[in-house]
């Protein structure tokens, strides 16, 4: 007889399942190895806060960004979109909400916005491009913000923070 | 490359690539912040999967395409792996991130894609990341100018 056990292990750590989650990386990598094939760009999702806010100031900061600014507002839209259709198709149609506060949105939205910037990238540049080049730079980016990640979000979590 | 140089199929291309992407945190609940906090706190492992799935996928094909194509299908720049040089600005803006993203579950491109399924509320996140690039923007600029002064009185 088969021993259970392994399986019983799995599922407690993945009570949605593995596929939901494979299936949806093998698209975000997918979508990132398309942009690279035709273009050889590696596309971050934070680098487009700069290039729109080159339209508002003057800062060599973000005119840096000017001639790359018009694509990545089409990447976005493409991603705004992108997830609008599975929400159309194979989701609840529009209809999710998060309950996380609006607070915890905002403060973590901020940090987020200053960190990718002074770090060279986020989940996407370094996690999926950066890791999938090989870049030590990144792969230590990226155990970077997981390890901060995670002891800021159990420490919220035991300070009774929720949602 | 300028504007003009730019292969008519170089914006559709952009644009198929980011759905693609989108649907992808879309389908892995990525856009989901409360799923994001679930695997930060230990309940939820789903997140490796998204993130190392996709990183084999582009790393195969970084690693084959210029191999395989020598040159981009659209343009005439080189393949390049994403190599940015390693400093303390990694570690450190790496730790900023890493407590914006553990107190809130949001990262840009999920937060992108959050919008797309119909989740207004993530706009105070987006508007906290406009605010947040901005603020690091501005005291960059005021930081190098004052290095600039510096050097050249030197």
């Amino acid at each position: 007889m088969v021993d259970p056990l392994p399986i019983q292990l799995l599922a407690e750590y993945f009570p949605n399942g593995i596929s939901r989650y494979a299936i949806g990386g093998l698209f975000v990598g997918l979508g990132a190895s398309i942009i690279y094939l035709g273009t050889g760009i590696s596309a971050g999702a934070s680098t487009f806060l700069e290039s729109t806010l080159s339209y508002v100031s003057g800062l060599s900061r973000f005119q840096q960004y000017v001639s790359s600014r018009d694509w990545r507002w089409v990447f976005t839209i493409g991603i705004i979109a992108g997830a609008a259709i599975y929400s159309l198709t194979l989701g609840d149609a529009l209809q999710y909400t998060t309950q996380v506060q609006p607070w915890r949105l905002f403060v973590g939205g901020v940090l987020v916005g200053v960190g990718t910037r002074v770090g060279k990238g986020c989940t996407s540049g370094h996690g999926i491009c950066g890791m999938g080049s090989a870049s030590r730079t990144s792969i230590v980016g990226v155990a970077t913000f997981l390890l901060v990640a995670i002891g800021v979000a159990q420490v919220v979590a035991a300070l009774g923070v929720s949602p | 490359m300028s504007d003009t140089e730019r292969h008519p199929l170089f914006m559709p291309l952009i644009l198929v690539g980011g759905l693609i992407f989108g649907f992808g945190l879309g389908f892995s609940h990525m856009a989901r912040p409360e799923v994001v906090l679930d695997f930060l706190q230990f309940e939820d492992f789903g997140l490796v999967f998204v993130m190392f799935g996709g990183a084999i996928v582009t790393g195969i094909v970084y690693f084959l395409a210029p191999r395989l194509l020598g040159e981009p299908l659209l343009t005439k720049r080189r393949f390049e792996r994403r190599l940015k040089p390693f400093d303390k600005n990694v570690i450190i803006g790496g730790s900023i991130f890493g407590v914006g993203w553990g107190l809130s579950g949001i990262c840009p491109g999920a937060a992108y894609a959050s919008l797309g399924v119909g989740n207004v509320t993530i706009l105070w996140a987006l508007a906290g990341m406009f605010v947040g690039a901005y603020a690091q923007g501005l005291v960059r600029s005021r930081i190098d100018a004052g290095d600039a002064a510096t050097t050249s009185a030197d």
